[in-house]
């Protein structure tokens, strides 16, 4: 037989059915619903008199429009509110394996409550009406996003139609040095093939800095593949990979879980697999990276100036530099550490983990918010993650340095809350998109490691986090 | 879905790389439990001075009077044409919705983000890929020629001038042509395959049981 990739074998394995032209009906393991691109999708079932296929597959929470505090007042949003109570209606219509309603101590948002119960394993093929479904790939799932329309079709038939899209493998070389994360890494990619680089791709990341992440820094990475253009990004099974389900409240138990855990080794690309292009990347290179425009891969290390677009030779793209130092309201040349911040965020699904807080936690243990800053914001993924991070006292150090601990949800990640950016306001997030108005109409976003965040939260403008003490 | 076999409308040139999902259409209008009316909201940030919000009137906004779509000579168009990477970002099919809302039929870009371009082909929408020079071409025409229009034949897999001056070949995978041409609705279409579907799903099912 043919060597595989990664890839290969879960397409293969969930193909049902090919048509001529290689549209392919695939089969879903594992279906994510959250109340924003699931309401359409449920009426049109509704409208259709269809039933949902399997309901086992579907698991829910509200996340993209849940407040981060004060949830004793319910959500005030009157339009927010109608949505998530939509969700309600729609699980108890039409049911669900697992949901988690606004409130619920395990709600959090969709990509880290999926790993976090072990509903998300390996092999699956798991599907979301969120982009960012590719998160799951750390698993050696096939994880991508959907768009509403899909989301009907995978509720009423269990199958996806989908084209086979190219390989490629990112190889990820070499120590990471201190100060550097998967964040980092996953800027570092981005800036080196662009977000159109990945685009009509399935990205696995290899290579000896990937094997050397937590599953936490994995996600981060696979998070942000899709900001490379690629819908899907995947890291192959490893001893890491299996410790970090055992005992996960869904995943395999017993002679299950021998039987999973063999199957899952084979999760590998074969050796000698072919990929359609291979990217290399020295992680001993890599530096810590921040977004200075408004496409992520605009980006640059904490050493570097704001580029100048006069030096730019091809007219699009001095258009668009040009377009967005004017939207970011940053001068060429500037050193990435003389900018100054507003707001600092700490959050979504690309960094809201517990490795993630308490990399920030210890940046800022025991300093004070810089008074420039005037909000820095702590927003755990999940209400485990949250309780875990209080046990062991992060909230505190968070609290006590002038940051604000909130409940878990997206929140200013895409601001459809109340948290968000004034117009002109310039916040260091650890989110995963810094287009224009993506916190906030008229808001700056840097995109940054949480570490970064952190560190600029003190002292009010980039550092470089290596040098902190 | 509807149907799409000829369309003959004006072009609208958005000279830019890179747009957005967040772009075409903002966050907080994501918020809505319906599937239309997002048309008034496309391009939301860039077409109004002021901020839009889901439960605020469009009418009487004050209109961005730079913005190309507000420029009275390209009120009514149905063809958009864009830069590389059109559609990047988010999945949300609000996207095509807001573009199919507010009247367009197609999308001309050198290359889309991959979720985007499946979206379009729900909503009866077709994105067109043509070579960068192709667009260029496209582009300089726009500008230079007023009330520019283009006849795209779906069948015929062509974009053309009406005239017949040009006419530019562009691909397009025969399964979803078919579902455009005969304005088919995907889910039907896939649940005549349920035997299979219900076959593979109890194979799955015994060779691994901890995914139900
Ligand atoms: S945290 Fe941000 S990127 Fe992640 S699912 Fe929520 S809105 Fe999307």
């Amino acid at each position: 037989m043919t060597a595989q990739t990664l890839y290969d074998k879960l397409w293969q394995s969930h193909t049902v059915h090919m048509e001529d032209d290689g549209t392919t009906m695939l089969y879903i393991d594992r279906h994510l619903v959250h109340e924003v691109t699931s309401p359409q999708a449920y009426e049109g079932l509704k409208l259709a008199g269809r039933k949902l296929w399997r309901t086992g597959s579907v698991v829910a929470t509200a996340d993209h429009n849940t407040p981060t505090d004060h949830w004793d007042l319910g959500i005030q949003d009157p339009i927010a509110r109608t949505q998530v109570e939509q969700l309600d209606t729609n699980i108890k219509e039409f049911g669900a394996k697992v949901y988690f309603p606004f409130r619920h101590e395990n709600q959090g948002i969709v990509h880290v409550i999926g790993p976090e119960n072990g509903v998300t394993l390996p092999g699956m093929t798991v599907v979301c009406g969120d982009s960012h479904t590719s998160t799951h790939g750390a698993f050696a799932c096939l994880a991508h996003g959907i768009g509403t329309s899909e989301v009907e079709h995978v509720l009423a038939t269990q199958t996806l139609l989908s084209k086979k899209m190219k390989n490629m493998r990112v190889d990820i070389e070499g120590a990471i040095p201190r100060g550097v994360t998967a964040k980092d890494l996953a800027l570092a990619v981005i800036g080196k093939i662009g977000t159109a680089g990945g685009a009509g791709y399935a990205i696995e990341f290899s290579g000896s800095a990937v094997r050397a992440l937590s599953m936490e820094g994995r996600m981060t990475l696979c998070n942000m593949s899709i900001e490379a253009g690629a819908r899907a990004g995947m890291v192959a099974v490893d001893e890491t990979t299996i410790q970090y389900l055992k005992g996960r409240t869904y995943a395999p138990k017993g002679e299950q879980w021998g039987r999973a855990v063999d199957y899952w080794r084979t999760l590998v690309s074969d050796a000698g697999a072919v990929f359609d292009r291979t990217v290399t990347v020295n992680a001993g290179e890599v530096e810590p990276q921040v977004t200075w425009g408004t496409s992520p891969e605009m980006v640059l290390s904490i050493e570097d100036r704001v580029p100048d677009p006069d030096k730019e030779k091809d007219a699009v793209r001095r258009e668009g530099m040009e377009r967005a130092l004017v939207y970011m309201g940053l001068k060429p040349n500037t050193p990435i550490s003389q900018i100054m911040i507003d707001k600092v965020f700490i959050g979504s699904c690309t960094n809201s983990r517990i490795e993630d807080l308490r990399a920030a936690a210890a940046v800022v243990r025991g300093k004070r918010k810089a008074a420039n800053v005037v909000l820095a914001m702590v927003v755990p993924g999940s209400g485990p993650v949250k309780v875990q991070a209080e046990k062991e006292g992060l909230h505190k150090i968070f609290i006590d340095a002038g940051f604000e601990w909130r409940e878990p949800g997206c929140s200013m990640c895409l601001a459809m809350n109340a948290d968000r950016l004034q117009p002109g306001e310039r916040c260091a997030s650890t989110s995963n998109r810094n287009f224009e108005g993506r916190q906030g109409t008229g808001g700056r976003t840097h995109l940054v490691s949480p570490e970064m965040a952190a560190a600029a939260g003190i002292a009010g403008h980039f550092v470089d986090v290596r040098q902190w003490r | 879905m509807d149907k799409f076999t000829v369309h003959n409308g004006l072009v609208l040139p958005l000279d830019r790389a890179n747009v957005d999902t967040d772009a075409i259409i903002p966050k907080q209008f994501l918020k809505s439990i319906k599937r239309s009316g997002f048309g008034p909201n496309l391009f939301d940030a860039w077409r109004y001075l002021d901020e839009g919000q889901p439960d605020k009137p469009n009418a009487g906004r004050p209109l961005n009077p730079d913005f190309i779509m507000n420029k009275p000579q390209y009120r009514g168009a149905t063809i958009l044409i864009a830069r590389e990477n059109f559609g990047c970002g988010s999945s949300r099919e609000h996207a095509p919705w807001a573009l199919h809302d507010y009247g367009f039929r197609a999308v001309i870009a050198p290359s889309y983000a991959d979720i985007f371009f499946n979206n379009c082909y729900q909503n009866g929408m077709v994105p067109i890929v043509l070579k960068a020079s192709e667009v260029d071409q496209l582009f300089h025409d726009a500008a230079a020629f007023p009330g520019f229009k283009l006849v795209i034949d779906l069948g015929e897999q062509a974009v053309a001038y009406p005239d017949g001056s040009k006419r530019f070949r562009f691909e397009i995978d025969a399964f979803r042509k078919f579902c455009l041409l005969n304005g088919l609705d995907d889910i039907g279409l896939t649940l005549r395959h349920a035997d299979k579907i219900k076959a593979f799903e109890e194979l799955r099912r015994a060779e691994q049981p901890w995914l139900f």
